[in-house]
């Protein structure tokens, strides 16, 4: 593969400033690969603990239950939302619309928001349970 | 190579070598992702409680049980791609690529078949209660 030098690269690795889009963008792929491996983890650990009786039911649930269990569930929570509406976001830009500046912007700043009201919505309902 | 058509010079020099195909599967599975995981969450929400006697008897239900086993699939298989996307943009060495991709299958395909046995022994009556 060759390239010519006299064009620029993109996206150009050397100017750029955050912007909503861009955290959107990369965090898709960290919320991605953190659910990958924490996230389908902690799901595996969870159905195998269930398969394997109440004793290693009770084990997963003393992990799950303990305050670093709720700050890894809570944050998984927060990435599997953030994930869920950013790859939304991604259907409706493969069919090459929400491209202009503004609704781009718009509906990034949206997923933020999104993310973090269905996560405290989720967990209200789940502490609201009372477990 | 193609015959000079744009298309034609473009074809395979993805970082994956593969055209759309992968682009399509990561498109099925994340919608088969939200269908089902939004399922899940309404389920669980649903439950009395979390305690081991309550999971299981609702893993015991075929309409649970079968959403599950599909679930794992399609997650396993959307994260087996999306790694994969990662790993090839950001691992240059050859050889190191290769194995990462290796060993992200065995991880992929072994994480899956855990979760699916271990929903079909609960389904099946053999999770010791």
């Amino acid at each position: 593969m060759t390239r010519n030098p006299k064009r620029p690269l993109s996206p150009h690795l050397g100017i750029w400033r955050w912007g909503p889009a861009m955290a959107v963008s990369i965090l898709h792929r960290v919320t991605g690969n953190g659910l990958a491996v924490v996230g389908a983890l902690a799901f595996v650990w969870w159905l195998a603990a269930a398969a394997s009786g109440p004793e290693a039911y009770e084990t997963f649930m003393s992990w799950a239950t303990w305050w670093p269990g709720y700050v890894v569930a809570i944050g998984l929570t927060w990435a599997f939302f953030q994930h869920l509406f950013s790859g939304l976001r991604h259907f409706v830009l493969d069919t090459g619309a929400g491209y202009e500046l503004q609704s781009n912007k718009l509906w990034s700043l949206g997923i933020f928001a999104a993310a973090i009201f269905a996560t405290i919505g989720l967990w209200l309902i789940i502490l609201g349970k009372g477990l | 190579m193609g015959s000079g058509t744009g298309i034609g010079r473009v074809r395979g020099l993805g970082s994956a070598k593969h055209g759309s195909h992968h682009w399509l599967i990561q498109r099925m599975t994340a919608l088969g992702n939200l269908v089902l995981l939004l399922w899940f969450i309404f389920s669980l929400v649903r439950l009395p409680g979390f305690d081991h006697g309550t999971v299981v008897a609702w893993l015991s239900s075929p309409l649970a049980a079968v959403p599950m086993m599909l679930l794992i699939v399609s997650v396993f298989w959307h994260l087996r791609i999306g790694m994969q996307v990662m790993i090839e943009d950001y691992v240059h060495d050859d050889a190191l690529r290769v194995l990462s991709i290796v060993l992200l299958n065995f991880y992929a395909i072994g994480g899956a078949a855990l979760g699916v046995f271990s929903i079909a022994r609960i389904a099946f009556g053999g999770a010791p209660a």
